[in-house]
């Protein structure tokens, strides 16, 4: 089977985000893989072991498949060390500042062309949290769209793919063939730590670097545009009491006062 | 003046609060029509439930591939409808199915998305909160079509009755929008207390519960809240799922929030910070959530709640 999954490197969630000109500033804020997309690579390395491998001589390939700028390989490589076999980035300036639809419009060319069984995503990047990449994704290759899923089943002989989607509105089984779009909750899976041979071996695998132009797409337009950005007041400090017994008299109080009683 | 097409929401077979909130925002945009998409044989009955908020038309598709194939099978669908009646703008709840259908009408249409909305203005713009709720952005649509999703709870909803009139509609799928085959679905277990996105206050448990909820429940039922939990408690099994609050469970934005045993993780506030008051009880003074806190007590949840819950029901 050939595997694809799609990562994206975004600011660490604790770093303090600012705005600058309408967009993030990534400049003096440490860039990490996108934590669920770990759970994406664990489960394509799982569904790849459990089907004959991807080691050498083994019958699966998991490629890492990201748009980002170039230190996004710093990224690539954890989940290569993780024991994917290779990555593609595309990188480009006129990439900078796209929206979730040139996202997808330039994965979805790049996994076209090089064809796969299976595209598996996290849910969610941490900092556009947008939730849509992996649906686009289906929608523009035609391809089954099999996501949300805490759990997965490949049947590499009769090319399905079975999962249980589980979101706000219940629990769901559902089945579709190759090619296919997955995406995963963190639910799923406990992703491994890159071992110290995990690490040595990543640092040989390629990271093959394309500009816009080679993958095929001629779509560059983001089509939502911020018009304005700015800081919220922080939180008015609020009142903290220690409970000596009165605290809870204290707390109706203040649901009182707040008329939220 | 706009087209607004919002897609009707749906608990069982009644439409939700959601669906009048995308109503009330439509309606300061232009004229709007709901999308009802229903099983074969439940159109009338779906449609019928569609009667607050400023609509004036109901436009219902009856056809079983909407629980056979899902997202895709609604998103055509949609499609179709907007293009049929020259709609301008799209309005959906923003959770995870009305995320994944809006991203998949963006990208057959070709027209820019906005999710997570708070706020819509008359003209389009959107308002959202990022970064842990600590910026506000307003953005736009650049294309004719302007495909929006709006977070339950965010925008005031306008609950004037309506008879809209009803219109069916038909349509052929194509092969694409079938790949997927749902074989069983199973709905939330619905208990008698609201829905966690709709209610007006959330009193949620954490690992500081140690697995017994009761008290945070009986304060939940004192307010007539929704009860919430965070990671901690729902992978402990402690509490299901479907009730987690965080980056990877529901957002919610209450008129009031309470956090019992919760140290304040940042995935947790990630989908509790927008709230617009947070209570927060836990015995270590150091818990980062008080950082978010309008009223915080230093304590011990079992001795705190019990009593509060009193409180409340004397009054
Ligand atoms: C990819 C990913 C996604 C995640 N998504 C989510 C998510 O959606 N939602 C979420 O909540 N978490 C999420 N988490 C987990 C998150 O990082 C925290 O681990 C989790 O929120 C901790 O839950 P907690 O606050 O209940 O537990 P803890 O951090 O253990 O805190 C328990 C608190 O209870 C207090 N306490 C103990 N006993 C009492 C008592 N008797 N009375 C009062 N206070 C008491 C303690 O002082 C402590 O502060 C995610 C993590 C990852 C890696
Ligand atoms: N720039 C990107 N490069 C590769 N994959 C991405 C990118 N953006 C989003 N994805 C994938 O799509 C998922 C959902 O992202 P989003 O729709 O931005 O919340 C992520 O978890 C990734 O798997």
């Amino acid at each position: 089977m050939k595997i694809a999954v799609c990562v994206k490197q975004v600011p660490d969630s604790w770093a303090e985000k600012k705005m600058v000109g309408g967009l993030l500033d990534r400049s003096n804020v440490d860039a990490v893989l996108n934590d669920l997309d770990e759970y994406a690579v664990e489960e394509a390395l799982r569904i790849a072991e459990a089907h004959g491998g991807n080691e050498e001589g083994g019958s699966n390939t998991v490629t890492v498949i990201s748009m980002g700028p170039e230190r996004a390989s710093e990224a690539i490589r954890k989940a290569l060390s993780m024991g994917a076999n290779g990555a593609i980035l595309v990188s480009d300036v006129i990439l900078s500042g796209a929206d979730a639809l040139v996202t997808a419009e330039v994965l979805s060319a790049v996994i076209s062309k090089e064809g796969f069984d299976i595209v598996i995503c996290g849910t969610e990047s941490t900092d556009a949290r947008m939730s849509v990449v992996p649906a686009m994704l289906s929608e523009k290759l035609g391809w089954a769209q099999l996501t949300f899923a805490s759990r997965v089943e490949v049947d590499p002989s009769a090319s399905t793919v079975s999962i249980t989607r589980v979101t706000e509105a219940g629990v769901d089984e559902i089945v579709g063939q190759f090619p296919c779009v997955v995406s995963v909750v963190e639910k799923i899976n406990e992703p491994r730590y890159p071992s110290f041979k995990g690490i040595m071996a990543a640092k040989k695998k390629s990271i093959e670097i394309r500009d816009f132009a080679s993958t095929g797409s001629d779509f560059t337009q983001s089509w939502s545009e911020v018009v304005d950005a700015s800081p919220r007041p922080p939180r008015a400090a609020g009142v903290v009491v220690t409970d000596d017994g009165s605290a809870s008299q204290k707390l109706v109080d203040f649901l009182v006062e707040k008329k939220l009683i | 003046m706009s087209s607004v097409l919002i897609l009707a929401d749906f608990v069982g077979e009644k439409a939700t609060k959601a669906t009048v909130e995308l109503a009330t925002a439509g309606a300061r945009m232009g004229e709007v029509s709901a999308l009802v998409l229903a099983p074969v044989g439940k159109g009338a009955a779906y449609a019928a439930t569609v009667n607050q908020g400023a609509i004036s038309k109901v436009i219902v598709i009856e056809s079983d591939a909407f629980a056979m194939h899902g997202v895709g099978a609604v998103a055509e669908a949609f499609s179709y409808v907007i293009t049929e009646k020259k709609a301008d703008v799209a309005l959906f709840v923003s959770h995870a199915f009305g995320k994944e259908v809006a991203g998949r009408v963006a990208m057959r249409l070709r027209a820019g998305i906005i999710t997570d909305a708070v706020d819509v203005a008359a003209d389009k713009t959107t308002t959202q909160l990022v970064f842990g709720g600590s910026t506000t952005v307003h953005s736009k649509v650049s294309t004719a079509l302007s495909i929006i999703t709006i977070r339950p709870n965010t925008i005031s909803a306008d609950f004037v009755s309506s008879v809209p009139v009803v219109e069916n509609m038909a349509i052929e799928f194509s092969e694409n929008s079938k790949k997927a085959t749902i074989k069983s679905s199973q709905p939330p277990v619905k208990g008698g207390r609201p829905e966690l996105t709709e209610a007006n206050i959330v009193v949620s448990g954490g690992r500081g519960t140690n697995g017994d909820f009761a008290a945070v429940e009986a304060f939940a039922d004192s307010l007539g809240a929704a009860v919430g939990a965070s990671r901690a408690a729902t992978d402990a099994g402690w509490y299901p799922h479907s009730h987690q609050v965080g980056q990877t469970g529901k957002t919610v934005s209450p008129q009031l929030y309470v956090a019992c045993g919760i140290s304040g993780a940042i995935q947790h506030r990630a989908g509790m910070q927008t709230s617009k008051l947070i209570v927060v009880v836990n015995k270590d003074a150091e818990a980062p959530l008080f950082e978010l806190a309008d009223f915080g007590v230093v304590g011990d949840l079992f001795a705190v709640l019990p009593t509060a819950t009193e409180g409340v029901k004397a009054r």
